[in-house]
């Protein structure tokens, strides 16, 4: 079973072990994780579950859609070579953990 | 045109109902149901996570997981075949099909990106200072009159001159789009006594639309030019263009009045949860997205399936209408502690009052905005709102609201 680590502004960690194709957005709201805030709840209109990928998790996804490339232009703190949009993200086979790195602030 | 409720000859090799799935003859579109649907939400939840409504020949979905699980699986629960109970692979639909609303990837997956750009957080924050500005004369005039009434002076009045001069549509006669907007959600249900009604009180609504919706009468700045320009572009049609203000119009503007309202209507009768929120403006957002929850606009829309599935352990054949009840969803004890209580300081996002997945709705950033900015305006002015009577109820098959709510509010002392 693949784990996500959502890693917090602090440094905090949190690990939740998920099935693959679980959605790393929705994950983080169902173990009630704050700093991912999902106001559209999924639709990819409000750019407030904004994650930064660890270098080798990012490979593991796969790439920015033209939508989710538009709504990390919105994105509330620096968008960075590794910024994603959580919603978009569902965990693919093969991988044994996936880290993400919360923003200090969502909006 | 024709309007035909029962569905054609499928393809599907079960009877249906399934055996051991609840037949009901209940008509979610009664008038007696539109008055207060929650309790009957409750009996079709509670009769198990996927029942059959004989009227209509469909299956309806009303806990959270299920509806949620309809909504995010676009490739097995499709949109082209209508929103509504009309089958547009089988039948004729009253008007041409929306080529965002009743589409499928990959088309809509290109007409989307183009709302998505238009309608995205960075350029709505452009439009907040205009709203505020708005908010605040808005709100003084209704303190002025001292009774006032809550729809005419602030949920109507409000997104009628933001959002129409956000689309940049002319400003007379844009009472029309009113009626136009009631007739598409009417449309989502049977085409019962209320829909032949309302098509046939339309009257020039429909042709000050469509002329509305045409570049030159258009502003050069507002969301309708930049519909134009991405045609300009080579994103979408010239004529997609055109429909797509007429959808951003259709769909934007009766939503957010009656959202605004239903927020009025339960902060007035509920005067704790309004001292909350006058004691703390900031929590505006946070109140509209319960009452996105608790009082839900968009009550009810279909899918329909694209092939033989499985849902809650029921088979589906091909091309058969599911009903999905939203409002229902957001009411669902399975998913909300106390669903049942309107409460501004609960955590409400995840709620479906704006649908959910690919086709979860374009607007809703701007909507949340309008939201957000009248109540925290109302709030920051205002010391108490009292409902003087009860509100007049809309009635229309998917949406909820009112049109009239007479009221007295006192200003906040300084």
């Amino acid at each position: 079973m693949p784990t996500i680590t959502y890693e917090l502004a602090d440094g905090t960690r949190t690990d939740i072990k998920v099935d693959v194709g679980a959605n790393v957005m929705r994950t983080a709201i169902d173990a009630d994780i704050p700093g991912i805030v999902a106001e559209c709840g999924g639709a990819a209109m409000c750019a407030t579950c904004h994650v930064y990928l660890e270098k080798d998790s990012a490979s593991a996804f796969t790439t920015i859609s033209d939508v989710e490339e538009e709504m990390l232009e919105c994105v509330a703190e620096d968008r960075q070579p590794e910024s994603r949009l959580s919603c978009q993200l569902y965990v693919p086979e093969g991988i044994e953990q996936i880290i993400v790195r919360l923003p200090e602030t969502q909006g | 045109m024709k309007f035909q409720q029962q569905p054609e000859s499928r393809s599907h090799s079960y009877p249906v109902p399934v055996e051991g799935v609840t037949s009901l003859d209940f008509d979610p579109y009664a008038s007696e149901v539109l008055r207060d649907p929650y309790p009957h939400y409750e009996m079709m939840r509670e009769a198990g996570p996927i029942v059959w409504l004989e009227k209509y020949g469909v299956y309806a979905v009303t806990r959270y997981d299920s509806v949620r699980n309809v909504l995010t699986d676009p490739e097995t629960y499709c949109s082209s075949a209508g929103v509504g109970l009309t089958n547009f692979h089988t039948e004729e639909p009253w008007r041409q099909p929306s080529i965002i609303l009743e589409v499928d990837p990959p088309e809509h997956t290109k007409t989307r990106a183009v709302f998505t750009r238009i309608l995205s957080p960075r350029a709505l924050k452009k439009l907040t200072s205009t709203f505020e500005a708005q908010a605040e004369l808005m709100v003084d005039r209704m303190i002025e009159k001292g009774v006032c009434d809550g729809v005419k002076d602030l949920a109507d009045a409000f997104p009628i001159k933001v959002f129409g001069d956000a689309v940049g549509v002319p400003k007379d006669g844009r009472e029309h789009l009113l009626p136009y907007g009631d007739m598409v959600f009417n449309a989502f249900g049977p085409a019962n006594d209320r829909f032949k009604e309302c098509l046939a009180n339309l009257g020039p609504a429909t042709e000050w639309i469509t002329n509305a919706c045409q570049r030159e009468n258009l502003t050069s700045d507002g969301f309708g030019a930049e519909l134009y320009a991405a045609a300009d572009a080579g994103d979408i049609s010239h004529e997609d263009a055109g429909m797509l203000v007429r959808t951003t119009l259709s769909a934007g503007l009766d939503t957010t009045i009656f959202t605004m309202g239903n927020a009025l209507v339960n902060l007035g009768r509920n005067p704790d949860q309004w001292a909350v929120l006058r004691d703390d403006p900031k929590r505006a957002r946070a109140t509209i997205e319960e009452v996105l929850r608790y009082d839900s606009t968009f009550h009810s829309f279909y899918r329909t399936t694209t092939k033989e599935t499985e849902l809650e352990g029921v088979p589906l054949a091909r091309e058969q209408k599911v009903l999905v009840f939203v409002a229902s969803a957001n009411r669902d004890p399975r998913h909300w502690a106390d669903p049942d209580r309107f409460d501004v300081l609960r955590k409400a996002t995840g709620n479906m009052g704006f649908g959910a997945g690919i086709h979860g709705c374009a607007g809703q950033m701007i909507a949340r905005m309008e939201g957000e900015i009248a109540l925290r305006t109302l709030a920051s002015k205002v010391e108490s709102i009292e409902l003087l009577g009860e509100p007049i109820l809309h009635f229309n098959n998917t949406v909820r609201g009112y049109t009239s709510m007479p009221m007295r509010v006192t200003a906040k002392k300084h």
